[in-house]
């Protein structure tokens, strides 16, 4: 399988790639790894005539420690999050979750960035970081914005970024010291597949991963949580004000009752870690 | 487009379609068919060779974006006649059976190896999860990476 006719543009700067992005407007796409958007070209799910590739943007790999947060370049691999020794300290659950992530070929590629901007409701990070209430910062023609990432995704890879806007970093704050407690629940057929559903827990926060058209916070589990509920009790809500897909590879109840199963290991294994 | 790949050691210049993949640049146009193209879809891990020395499935790679960097395919591995320590141990181990996921494997292991050097059998069947085997050969293939990591130390 190929990819349908494109022409190809290596970015030397995140000028020049907004630049770029500008002058082709909707038929432009960015590329990182390529991990997410060159298999939905090979299948001709996406027909892009422009491809932008940000992967000569070594500046934007990066992870750095600033006291209360620790800001991430949004072209840092996988492979080097779940490597990070810094992150393994302060923030465990994103080591480890990127980890997850595919398999190590797919890591040696796939980016951080890269994975948010994509908005797949399926991916790992996405809710992992809406479990660490990241912050996001674009680059746009007038300069850059901060977006919290509770406002980030619209939908099935939908998200508040403009056609040409780049996002550049990714600010996850530390967690306080009552929350140090986490959790990552991956539910997969095989090794490497998507999550049928995921669960990321940090202290008392809960992100699913494929329970809706994006990655979202189990509002109901964490209400139950700051009202005293023991976990299993908590769990019990996971599924409130979600909206599960049926696929090939679940029914939307089966993913219902799966959420309420990996909630409750999370939420015990996160108090474990507390 | 023009990209200028280093693959085993050797520049390769060439003008290709910009849509062309790295795995097709390594067979047809550098004509090394050791890297096989198997589910074309980053799942099976039968495409995988060296990027700057670390695996990457080159059916999810384009060569435009490999342009500039050095790319290792099992042809490359041996020196002089000599086969690497993991081809060696694919040998010794008896680590294949049709042969198709082979050199996929082999370049997984390679890599593997020069990120934990001493894995234990549990960390080589994880390292391998992005490789498929049709045969469901996998002992002897988790046994050769076991292998390759005791004759190294």
């Amino acid at each position: 399988m190929i990819p349908s006719s494109f022409t190809y543009k290596r970015a030397g700067s995140a000028e020049e790639a907004i630049d770029l992005a500008v002058e082709y407007g909707e038929d432009a796409k960015y590329l990182a790894g390529g991990h997410s958007l060159l298999p939905l070209m090979k299948l001709r799910l996406a027909a892009p005539e422009v491809i932008i590739d940000l992967g000569g943007l070594h500046d934007l790999s990066y992870i750095t420690d600033h006291g209360s947060h620790i800001a991430i370049g949004a072209l840092t691999r996988h492979h080097d999050v779940q490597h990070s020794d810094l992150l393994a300290r302060e923030l465990p659950l994103l080591a480890h979750a990127a980890g997850e992530v595919g398999d190590p070929q797919i890591r040696h590629r796939g980016t951080i960035g890269g994975s948010v901007a994509h908005a797949d409701p399926a991916s790992d990070l996405p809710a992992v970081l809406l479990a660490l209430d990241a912050t996001l910062v674009a680059r746009g023609t007038d300069g850059s914005r901060e977006l919290p990432i509770g406002e980030f995704f619209q939908g099935l890879f939908e998200t508040v970024l403009d056609p040409s806007e780049l996002l550049t970093e990714i600010r996850v704050p530390k967690p306080a010291a009552g929350a140090r407690g986490w959790s990552f629940q991956k539910f997969t057929q095989r090794a490497i597949d998507w999550a049928i559903v995921g669960v990321a827990v940090q202290g008392h926060q809960v992100a699913l991963v494929n329970m809706a058209g994006t990655p979202l916070r189990a509002a109901a589990v964490e209400a139950a949580l700051a009202d005293g509920a023991a976990p299993a009790d908590a769990a019990a809500h996971a599924a409130e004000g979600t909206s599960a897909a049926s696929d090939i590879r679940a029914s939307r109840e089966y993913r219902e009752h799966l959420a309420r199963v990996l909630v409750s290991r999370a939420l015990t294994e996160a108090a474990s870690r507390a | 487009m023009k990209v200028d790949l280093t693959v085993n050691g050797k520049d390769i210049t060439a003008d290709v379609e910009d849509r062309m993949l790295l795995v097709h640049f390594l067979r047809d146009v550098a004509d090394l068919t050791a890297t096989n193209i198997g589910c074309d879809t980053t799942s099976c891990g039968a495409c995988t060779v060296l990027l700057d020395g670390e695996s990457v499935k080159s059916c999810t790679v384009l060569a435009a974006q490999a342009s500039g960097h050095q790319i290792t395919t099992v042809e490359g591995l041996a020196s002089n006649g000599v086969m690497h320590p993991v081809q060696r141990a694919f040998h010794e181990q008896h680590g294949l059976q049709c042969g198709f996921c082979t050199p996929g494997m082999v370049m997984a292991i390679v890599s593997l190896l020069r990120e934990n050097p001493h894995p234990t059998e549990e960390q080589v069947r994880i390292g391998l999860e992005g490789n498929l085997c049709r045969c469901t050969g996998y002992h002897n293939i988790v046994r050769a990476a076991l292998a390759a990591a005791e004759v190294s130390s």
